[in-house]
């Protein structure tokens, strides 16, 4: 691996709070090595703004490996930045060369709003959760691990689908701001396991329900989510959700 | 004051029995009166918040991430310990007693250890009907790895994701019952003082990291389950975030702070590539189930690994212990790893770093089954690799992308660099049996309590301790102490001591603001973490543990005197969140450092240079040190070490071997 | 839940929209085979035939209704949505999001039917309120079984004897492409397709469809322009 360093422009999107209208500043970090990591860099941008008595940039981040889901970022008009499945802490500098402009917005949807600079609430994805996106078993009441086999095939769909880090790229990523990807993720890690099935329709109508009342947009299938998701969550599991809605909504008792 | 751990009587194996058949019970009705606090939502927060919803009590929970699906909990990769036996190899609960016993090198509770062994088989239940997506056989049943310090499969996963999953699986719970009205959730909150009413925990004082407003909470009961403080060495595989704050704050209001220089370094880390880095990355510990841990023969080889050839390698840890090779427990080896660095066949840039190489076990392990599987007949070495390249990836795809995205290179064609790092904090709040801390009605659960583990961690225990803490444990243990306060009211938030309590924490604030120094808060961290790593990290002695007290007791008074923090107290601001954290390392790191110097033996991650055997391995003194020190708070640099003598009833403690 | 969140879940508007544009891509199988009879080359006697059996049969009648209503829900629903789905992001990026694995057009439908409903706004106007109201300025056809019908034939070749209608046309059926490109396989995933080997299918069938129906529709105004048919 070529290490090198390199001086780089930032433009940044600074917004005090919630209420503020928000701007774009713009900063410069000299000697940066390729391979600090793209949050590493904007430690050192911080620092120099502290030292400069100027208000650092806030940021969420916070496990730094790529699995928390905390840290967000629209780097270059892609969530995440440039590399294939992953997230803004994983990437690393080693992706960009001396001179270059880098563009930084924070995650953009009416269900995210801004709390500070680049950090979004996204509880709304927790509100979704609680619609439904659990299996309801009191601790305790388990029967043995292994009485249930689970077909393998279905065991690895559903952990590849609960794989999902509920970081919001999907949402910000999307031109309508739908959050389908991360509901369908959830409905389908349940709906593909038989532990899921007693719930399995009033947790896709309800988590439906309660994305719409978030203010998330309509899934019109162009992929975008599946591009940026850091987890590779195929957008297959969307029209999983669309038949199990159905289903689900046709034979509804009301 | 006497430590009493109120350990139940009879044999061992019926302590739990015993116990949940004699401790109180608080009925149905009284429960909806009775409110508890839960700081902290990872492993053991979520699983003991949602349970204590599920059970009527009224539940707050708080966390300073933006939701509690974030908790560190979710960076666990390798898996989860319990002695279900499906591999009928010989497990049983009492094995899995006797290895974490003896892993953590008797330094732990029998009683303690002996119940979490136990209840390691609800965990799985309870996880698996949750729908956790554990790794299955192709019959449907689920699969098993192995790992360090064990000769059984006990350890159930997915993929690398395994803490992930049970983290998602306990928030999942949780959420259930915040929708129910069981619990309410407060993200984006930090706990900052203890409110201690008549002697008993009756609340906290957090800040809303939002809009910077301090806020008041009363609760009959606070739970504690914050995680450990590994990020005083400001370099480790913990999260940003994570910290010692709650649990230092519940210290210095009386809580005994139990072995806080026991700390886990983990041997296989990416290694530290600059001056600027802000953590490090762990690859899980399941890998060396398959990785051969390798140096060059020759001191500071600079040939490519893949033109080493095999006569030329040294596979020091299958040379040092053949009875366990690779997959010696974490403090062997790690401090075999520092061995051959400090002796100069370490390779990369730096020189810290060993090999960690898949191709025997692509080739050999999974290659073959493969190769069989398929019906490939005499397959070639690139075949195998190939075939190898596949299950890998299914097993650890996730450790390999990391792995390849931090360092640019290709783990499944070269070999990873590794070295050890900060992983985890044996050391926490001094508990009894019931998990309680010294403080009535205050306990410490997970990593965040003194915990079972003793001074050494097997891999897989973490997540098993904190789920059996917040699943199994606290419900039955938290009846026996609230059955008595069903007819203490809910006090009201003004009363003097939340008062007194956030006036404390203000003046904190406020102090910490006026400073207006020149140094920033992160500096002051990365000082603090190179004399704790330097002096008290993987191997101690007396004149460095004594210089490092000086050390830390001059940057702590530079700290309160010229760090600076930009912005207010009344907005979100992140570098002030960041300073109160790194205000409580700087005391808990003298803590630490004391009590490695008192530790004049070496047990399990403790060691000390002046105390080991003839081939460097750990030497402990059980006649005068088989005891958990529990220190308690006396002022700024003041302790007081109490001593609770450990009494092994089952196991004869003896010279730990893996060879 | 209620039977009419069917309708006004964002789930259950996706699905008009699948179900309406399924009817829609039958309806232009059908459409496209009526016209495909001008290459038979007889001087339009075929093409009148056919047309005038779809004009006089009460069955099918009685389906252009649905086909107008057909039209209807999935142009107004179409607009609907992404009027709705444009407000969820009230505050809009400074860099436009480039992702190059979501296609331009999968994120250009609204665009793309809006082109489309342009179009159609013109082919009505060209050829069905001609032939439902105001009449066909040509003289009709007589059939050997001395029946009287439209020359509808004779309509086309003077419509399309005009360059930039032929122009229009051609422009429409490549909007109509693209559109087709990803409504086909689009509305298959929202009618809950999920499986990857059957999606996969769809696909293609959905590539083929596109390029042979919008093929066969461009290519008939710019058959009569330029006599390749008489």
């Amino acid at each position: 691996m070529e290490h090198y360093v390199m001086n780089l422009t930032l433009k940044v999107w600074r917004q005090k709070n919630t209420n503020d209208k928000g701007r774009f500043e713009t900063y410069h970090v000299k000697n940066i090595s390729s391979e600090m990591s793209f949050l590493e860099m904007f430690d050192v941008l911080n620092e120099q703004l502290i030292q400069e008595g100027k208000d650092p940039i806030a940021f969420d981040h916070d496990c730094r490996e790529g699995i928390c889901g905390m840290c967000s970022m629209v780097i270059n008009g892609r969530p995440h930045g440039p590399w294939h499945r992953n997230t803004t802490c994983q990437l690393h500098m080693r992706a960009f060369r001396d001179g270059d402009v880098i563009v930084v917005e924070p995650f953009r949807a009416n269900a995210f709003p801004v709390i500070k600079d680049l950090v979004v609430d996204r509880s709304a994805f927790d509100r979704i959760i609680q619609a439904g996106g659990y299996i309801s078993v009191n601790t305790g009441s388990a029967v043995d691990a292994n009485a249930i086999p689970v077909e393998k095939d279905k065991a690895d769909a559903a952990f590849a689908a609960a794989a999902c880090i509920g970081c919001g790229a999907c949402v910000a990523a999307c031109k309508n701001s739908s959050a389908m990807l991360f509901v369908s993720a959830k409905v389908a890690h349940l709906g593909l396991l038989p532990q899921g099935q007693p719930e399995r329709k009033t947790r896709v109508l309800n988590m439906v329900a309660q994305m719409d009342k978030e203010g998330f947009g309509a899934c019109t299938n162009t992929g975008a989510c599946e591009a940026v998701c850091p987890k590779g969550i195929s957008i297959d599991y969307i029209a999983r959700l669309n038949r199990d809605y159905m289903m689900a909504a046709l034979s509804s008792p009301e | 004051m006497k430590l009493d751990a109120k350990i139940p009587p009879g044999p061992l194996e019926n302590k739990w029995t015993y116990y949940k058949g004699h401790c109180k019970l608080v009925n149905p009705a009284n429960k909806r009166k009775l409110e508890i606090i839960v700081v902290g939502t990872g492993l053991a927060g979520a699983s003991a918040a949602a349970t204590l919803g599920e059970l009527g009590y009224r539940v707050k929970a708080f966390c300073f991430q933006d939701s509690p699906r974030r908790a560190h909990s979710i960076a666990a990769q390798g898996g989860i310990n319990a002695a279900k036996n499906y591999q009928n190899d010989g497990d049983s609960v009492f094995r899995l007693f006797y290895d974490t016993i003896k892993g953590g090198d008797y330094r732990s509770r029998e009683a303690n250890v002996y119940r979490l062994a136990e209840v390691s088989v609800n965990i799985i239940d309870q996880c698996v009907a949750q729908g956790v997506p554990f790794a299955r056989e192709y019959g449907g049943l689920l699969n098993n790895r192995s790992f360090g310090g064990t000769q059984v499969k006990r350890t159930f996963y997915a993929a690398g994701q395994t803490g992930q999953q049970l983290l998602l699986g306990a928030y999942q719970a949780l959420e259930r019952q915040v929708a129910l009205g069981n619990v309410i959730m407060y993200p984006r909150h930090e706990m900052l003082e203890l409110v201690l009413i008549d002697g008993k925990a009756r609340g906290i004082i957090c800040r809303n990291l939002i809009n910077g407003k301090l806020e008041r909470y009363f609760g009959h009961a606070v739970l504690l389950c914050t995680g450990g403080y590994s990020n005083v060495f400001y370099l480790s595989t913990n999260a940003m975030g994570s910290n010692v704050t709650a649990i230092w704050k519940a210290h210095k209001k009386g809580a005994f702070f139990g072995n806080p220089s026991f700390t886990q370094i983990h041997p296989t880390c990416i290694p530290v590539s600059g001056e600027y880095q802000s953590k490090l990355t762990l690859m899980s510990e399941s890998l060396r189930n398959d990785g051969r841990i390798w140096v060059p023969k020759i001191k500071g080889d600079k040939r490519h690994p893949n033109d080493i050839p095999e006569e030329e390698r040294d596979y020091y840890l299958e040379r040092r212990y053949p009875a366990f090779g690779n997959l010696v427990p974490r403090d062997v080896a790690s401090r075999a790893a520092k061995e051959r660095c400090d002796a100069g066949y370490g390779v990369g840039t730096t020189g810290q770093a060993v090999y960690l190489d898949f191709r025997y076990n692509l080739i050999n392990k999974y290659g073959r089954a493969e190769a069989s599987r398929r019906g490939i007949k005499d397959p070639d070495e690139e075949t195998l690799v190939q075939l190898g390249k596949e299950v890998v990836k299914e097993e650890y795809g996730n450790l390999f992308d990391m792995y390849e995205k931090i360092t640019g290179e290709n783990p499944y064609e070269v070999p990873m660099r590794i070295y050890p790092a900060v992983h985890y904090t044996m050391g926490g709040l001094w508990v009894d049996y019931e998990l309680m801390t010294t403080v009535p009605g205050l306990y410490a659960l997970g990593e965040a309590n003194f915990s079972d583990h003793g001074a050494n961690r097997l891999g897989a225990s973490a997540l098993m301790q904190g789920l059996a803490d917040g699943y199994f444990i606290i419900p039955y243990t938290i009846g026996n102490y609230l059955a008595d306060e069903i007819s203490t009211k809910p006090i009201h938030i003004d009363h003097p001591s939340f008062e007194e309590a956030e006036r404390a924490v203000t003046e904190r604030i406020e102090k910490l603001l006026d400073v207006k120094g020149t140094q920033t808060v992160e500096s002051f961290h990365k000082r603090l973490g190179k004399i704790m790593w330097d002096k008290c990290g993987m191997s101690r002695n007396e004149a460095g543990l004594k210089s490092a007290i000086e050390e830390i007791r001059s940057l702590r008074k530079e700290f309160w005197s010229d760090v600076r923090i930009p912005g207010s107290a009344n907005e979100f601001n992140p570098e002030l969140d960041k300073a109160g954290r790194v205000a409580d390392f700087l005391e808990l790191g003298e803590l630490m450092c004391i009590d490695a110097l008192h530790r004049n033996e070496s047990c399990g991650g403790h060691f000390r240079e002046e105390f080991q055997t003839p081939d460097g391995e750990a030497l402990r003194d059980d006649a005068n040190y088989s005891y958990v020190a529990a220190w308690e708070y006396k002022g700024e640099s003041q302790w007081e070490l109490h001593k609770e003598p450990l009494i092994f009833e089952e196991v004869q403690p003896s010279q730990r071997s893996y060879k | 839940m209620k039977w009419k969140d069917l309708f006004t879940s964002s789930v259950g508007k996706k699905w008009v929209m699948a179900l309406t544009g399924v009817f829609l891509i039958l309806f232009l199988i059908v459409h496209a085979g009526i016209n495909a009879c001008i290459w038979a080359n007889d001087g339009g006697v075929m093409f009148n035939k056919v047309a005038h059996f779809m004009g006089s049969t009460i069955v099918i009648r009685i389906l252009e209704v649905g086909l107008f209503l057909g039209f209807l829900i999935h142009i107004f629903q179409g607009l609907i949505l992404e009027f709705q789905n444009r407000k969820k992001r009230k505050t809009g990026y400074a860099v436009k999001i480039s992702i190059k694995e979501s296609t331009w057009y999968s994120r250009s439908m609204g665009l793309l039917g809006t082109l489309i409903l342009l179009f159609l706004i013109l082919h009505w106007k060209h050829f069905w309120v001609p032939s439902r109201f105001t009449g066909i300025p040509y003289p009709e056809v007589i059939l050997e079984s001395g029946k009287k019908i439209h020359n509808l034939y004779a309509l086309m070749q003077s419509t399309f004897s005009e360059l930039w209608v032929v122009i229009v046309y051609v422009l429409g059926c490549i909007s109509l492409f693209w559109h087709l490109l990803h409504g086909f396989q689009s509305a298959f995933r929202t009618l809950g397709v999920s499986h990857p080997g059957y999606l996969k299918i769809i696909q293609r069938i959905g590539f083929i469809y596109s390029f042979i129906i919008c093929l066969a529709f461009a290519m008939m105004p710019v058959s009569m322009y330029l006599g390749w048919v008489k």
